[in-house]
C-alpha cells in the first residue's frame, strides 16, 4: 500500500493504492537508470536474511511480512524527501495512478539507457585515472558494507543466546512454585520469587523486538553501500569511455600524421603490407586523410562534450554523495544513540525484576 | 543465642538485620560459640609406582581443651574423607551426615585432575568438614578429631582398628534384609511426614540444579558471542569520521558488558552450583537416615513378633526387647532434633543462596545501566554542541 506523501513543492492527493514489491523493484531500477549520479535509496531485502532463531526465513511470516511493509514504507519516504528524486513524474503516478503506470514506467525506454553489467565490470578493471575521490568511496562502500553484514551476523547470533538466557529463567518459577506446595516458612517467598522469574523470562520478547527495529536501520545502510557502488561504476563508466574516446581519437590523428608524411612511426599491418605491396597511389592517399579529417573533427566534439559530461557528472554526483554523507552519519549517529537507550531500558527492567525476587528471597 | 532466636521465631514483619544474616551465612551455630575452625587447601600431587593422587592441606585451629594443641596442620587425601564419613554413618546411624563430593562427575567431561575439578572437590571438602564442626553431636565424634590432628602413619594404623569389613558387611546385609521385612508399617506418622517431604523436596532440587546449569550454559555462551560482537564497532569505526567516536563508544560499552558478565558467571559457580548440588546430595543422605531408622524400627519389630510367637522365654526376650526399644527412641529422637536443625539450615541456606543470586544479577544489571548511561550521556553532549554551533550566527 502506498503511503501518502509530501512532495517538495507538489501536494500529493490523499489516495491508497496496492502496488507489489516488483513494482517497487521497477521504479527503483527506473530511478537508478534515470539518475545515475544520484545515491538512489535501497529497497528493504528480498528474502529474510540475518535472523535468529526465533524469526522465521519464512517470507510469507507475518512479522517479515511487517518489516518488509515498514522498509517499503521507508523507502517511498526517502525518495520522497529527496530534492532531486520527488520531483521525477514517473515517481509520482507511482503514488497516485492505479492503473497502467507499469506501462507508462516501460514506454519511457529506460531499459535501453541502463549500462550493461559486463561493460561496466569491464571499465571497473580497465579505467586508468578514474577519480580519485571515487576510488576512495569505492573502497568506504566496500568496507561499509563487509562491517555492517558482519555487525548484524553477531548480533543476530548475540540475540539468539540472550533469548536462551531469560527463557531458561522461566523453568525457577515453575519449579518454585511446586516447591513451595511442601514448604510452610518458605513457601510464600519461593512463590512470589517464581513469579518474578516468569516475569523476567517473558520481558526478553519485547526486547529483542524493539532490537529488530535496529537491525532494520542498520540494514539500510548495508544496502546503501550498494547504491553508492553504483554511482562509482557509473563514473568509473565514463571516464573509461572517455579515455577509450581520446584513445580512439589520438591514434586516427597518428595515423592521419602517418599518411601525411609517409613516415611510418608505428607497427602496423597496413603498414607492413603497404611496404610489401607497393604504396598507395596519392589519390587513395588523399581520400583517407580526408575521411579521417572528417572523424577526427567529430572525435574532438565527441571528447570534448564527454568530457562536460564528466565533470558535470562528477559534480553532481558529489553534490548528492555530500547529502547521503550528512544523513547517513546524522542517521547512524542516531540509531547508535537508540540501541544505547534499549539497553538502559532492558537493565533497568532487570533490575526491578531482581530487586523484587531478592526481596521476596529475603523473606523465604 | 540471638541468631538462633531469630531464625525460630520467624515471622515476616520482624527486619532482619543484615548482620545477623552475615552471621547465617557462614556459621550455623552462630560465630560466637565457634571453637573449631578448620580449613581445606593446598591441593598436591602425589605420584607413586601404584597411583597418582592429590592431598590437601587441612589446618585446626580450637581453643577446645579435649585437643592437645591449638594448631594442627595435615594432609589428607579423599579416601581419608571417605573414611571418616562411614565411621560417622556407623557411629551415629540416624543423624544426617553432611555430604562428600562425589568420586568423579561423570556429566561433563571434566577430566579427574583437571585444575577446576580438584578445585570444586577441595571447595566441597571444607564444607564437609565445617558442617561437622558446626554439629552440635559430631563435633565431639572421636574419629573426627584423629581426622584432623594425626600424622599419616597415625590415622593409618587407626584405621585399622575397629570392626573388620567383614562385620561391617555382614551388618548391612541384615539392615538391608530387615528394610525389606515392611518396617515401614510401624513407623510413626511424623517420619512419613519427612519421607513424602523428602521425595518432593529430592525431585525439585534436582530440577534446580539441572536448571542452574542450564542457566550458566547459557550464560556462558552468551558471554562468547559477545567477545565477537564489541569488536566489529571498533573496526566499523576505522573506516568512519563523524560517526567513529560514537562506535568506539559504544564498542567498549559492550566489552564491559562483556565483563560483567564473566564476573556474574562466576557469581553462579561460586554459589548457587555447589550448594544445590550440595542438597542434591543432601537428599539422598537424607533417604539413607530414614531407611536405617526404618531398619532400627525393624530390628525392634522383628523381636516383638517373634516374641508373639514365643510365650515362654518372655524374660529373656523382654530385656532385650527393652534395648530395642530404648535404641529405637535414641534413634528417633536424634534423627527428630537433627531433622529440625537440618530444616532450619537448608531455609537460611536457600534463603542467602538465592538471595545472593540476585544481588548478583543486580550487581550486573547496575554496572551495564552505569556504563550505556555514561555513552549515552557523553552523546547528548555532543548533540547540545553541535545544536550550540548551528545556532550561533
Amino acid at each position: 500500500r502506498a503511503v501518502e506523501s509530501q512532495s517538495e513543492g507538489q501536494c500529493a492527493p490523499v489516495e491508497s493504492l496496492w502496488r507489489r514489491y516488483s513494482e517497487f523493484e521497477l521504479l527503483r531500477n527506473y530511478l537508478s537508470v534515470t539518475y545515475p549520479h544520484i545515491v538512489v535509496p535501497p529497497l528493504p531485502e528480498k528474502r529474510a536474511d540475518f535472523v535468529w532463531h526465533k524469526l522465521s526465513a519464512d517470507n510469507m511470516d507475518p512479522d517479515f511480512v511487517e518489516r518488509r511493509r515498514i522498509g517499503l514504507e521507508n523507502f517511498l519516504l526517502r525518495v520522497a524527501s529527496h530534492p532531486v528524486l520527488c520531483q521525477d513524474k514517473i515517481f509520482y503516478s507511482f503514488l497516485t495512478q492505479e492503473g497502467g503506470w507499469k506501462e507508462m514506467v516501460n514506454e519511457t525506454g529506460f531499459q535501453l539507457k541502463a549500462d550493461s553489467r559486463l561493460k561496466a565490470l569491464n571499465a571497473t578493471f580497465r579505467v586508468k585515472n578514474p577519480d580519485k575521490r571515487f576510488t576512495e568511496l569505492k573502497h568506504y562502500s566496500d568496507e561499509l558494507q563487509s562491517v555492517i553484514s558482519h555487525l548484524l551476523r553477531v548480533r543476530a547470533r548475540v540475540a539468539d543466546r540472550l533469548y536462551g538466557v531469560y527463557k531458561v529463567h522461566g523453568n525457577y518459577g515453575r519449579v518454585f512454585s511446586e516447591w513451595s506446595a511442601i514448604e510452610k516458612e518458605m513457601g510464600d517467598g519461593l512463590q512470589s520469587a517464581g513469579h518474578h522469574m516468569d516475569v523476567y523470562a517473558a520481558s526478553i520478547d519485547d526486547i529483542l523486538e524493539e532490537e529488530e527495529h535496529y537491525a532494520e536501520q542498520l540494514k539500510e545502510y548495508l544496502f546503501y553501500a550498494e547504491a553508492l557502488r553504483a554511482v562509482c561504476r557509473k563514473h568509473e563508466l565514463m571516464q573509461y569511455d572517455l579515455e577509450m574516446a581520446a584513445q580512439d581519437l589520438t591514434s586516427k590523428k597518428q595515423q592521419c600524421e602517418e599518411l601525411a608524411t609517409g613516415t611510418v612511426r608505428t607497427f602496423s599491418l597496413k603498414g607492413m603490407t603497404s611496404k610489401l605491396f607497393g604504396q598507395e597511389t596519392p589519390e587513395q592517399r588523399e581520400a583517407k586523410i580526408k575521411v579521417l579529417e572528417e572523424q577526427i573533427q567529430e572525435g574532438e566534439e565527441q571528447l570534448k562534450s564527454k568530457n562536460l559530461e564528466g565533470r558535470d557528472f562528477v559534480k553532481s554526483a558529489w553534490a548528492d554523495i555530500e547529502r547521503f554523507k550528512e544523513q547517513k552519519n546524522h542517521d547512524l549517529k542516531e540509531a547508535l544513540i537508540s540501541y544505547a537507550v534499549m539497553q538502559i531500558s532492558m537493565c533497568k527492567k532487570g533490575i526491578q525484576v531482581w530487586t523484587n525476587a531478592k526481596e521476596c528471597f529475603s523473606k523465604m | 543465642d540471638t541468631s538462633l532466636a531469630e531464625v525460630n521465631s520467624f515471622s515476616p514483619s520482624m527486619p532482619i538485620s543484615p548482620s545477623s544474616m552475615l552471621n547465617q551465612y557462614k556459621f550455623e551455630d552462630g560465630p560466637e560459640l565457634r571453637d573449631l575452625f578448620i580449613t581445606v587447601d593446598d591441593p598436591e600431587s602425589h605420584i607413586t609406582a601404584i597411583e597418582t593422587f592429590i592431598t590437601y592441606r587441612v589446618v585446626t585451629k580450637t581453643s577446645r581443651g579435649e585437643f592437645d594443641s591449638s594448631e594442627y596442620e595435615v594432609r589428607r587425601r579423599y579416601q581419608d574423607f571417605l573414611w571418616l564419613k562411614s565411621k560417622l554413618e556407623e557411629a551415629h546411624p540416624t543423624l544426617i551426615i553432611p555430604p562428600l563430593p562425589e568420586k568423579f562427575i561423570m556429566k561433563g567431561m571434566v577430566e579427574r585432575f583437571s585444575d577446576e575439578f580438584i578445585e570444586t572437590r577441595k571447595k566441597a571438602l571444607h564444607k564437609f568438614l565445617n558442617r561437622i564442626a558446626d554439629h552440635p553431636t559430631l563435633t565431639f565424634n572421636e574419629d573426627f578429631k584423629v581426622f584432623l590432628t594425626a600424622q599419616a602413619w597415625e590415622l593409618s594404623s587407626h584405621k585399622k582398628q575397629g570392626p573388620g569389613l567383614l562385620s561391617r558387611m555382614g551388618q548391612t546385609v541384615r539392615a538391608v534384609a530387615s528394610s525389606v521385612r515392611g518396617a515401614v508399617k510401624n513407623r510413626p506418622g511424623m517420619f512419613t511426614e519427612i519421607n513424602d517431604y523428602m521425595e518432593t523436596f529430592s525431585q525439585k532440587i534436582n530440577l534446580l540444579d539441572k536448571i542452574a546449569h542450564r542457566i550458566y550454559k547459557e550464560e556462558r555462551d552468551y558471554f562468547n558471542e559477545m567477545k565477537e560482537y564489541g569488536p566489529i564497532h571498533t573496526l566499523w569505526s576505522a573506516s568512519e569520521e563523524d560517526i567513529a567516536d560514537s562506535l568506539k563508544g559504544i564498542a567498549s560499552c559492550i566489552d564491559r558488558c562483556c565483563k560483567a558478565t564473566e564476573k556474574r558467571m562466576a557469581g553462579l559457580s561460586e554459589n548457587l552450583l555447589p550448594i544445590l548440588h550440595e542438597y542434591v546430595l543432601y537428599s539422598e543422605i537424607l533417604m539413607g537416615v530414614l531407611k536405617r531408622r526404618d531398619q532400627i524400627q525393624g530390628e525392634l519389630d522383628s523381636k516383638v513378633d517373634a516374641l508373639a510367637n514365643r510365650k515362654t522365654e518372655k524374660d529373656m526376650f523382654s530385656e532385650e526387647i527393652g534395648k530395642l526399644e530404648d535404641k529405637v527412641e535414641r534413634a528417633n529422637n536424634a534423627l527428630k532434633a537433627d531433622w529440625d536443625r537440618w530444616k532450619q539450615n537448608m531455609q537460611c541456606d536457600m534463603r542467602s543462596t538465592f538471595t545472593n543470586v540476585a544481588e548478583n544479577n543486580l550487581r550486573f544489571y547496575e554496572e551495564c545501566l552505569a556504563t550505556w548511561e555514561s555513552f549515552l550521556a557523553s552523546q547528548t553532549v555532543d548533540l547540545h554542541v553541535e545544536e550550540d554551533a548551528e545556532d550561533r550566527p
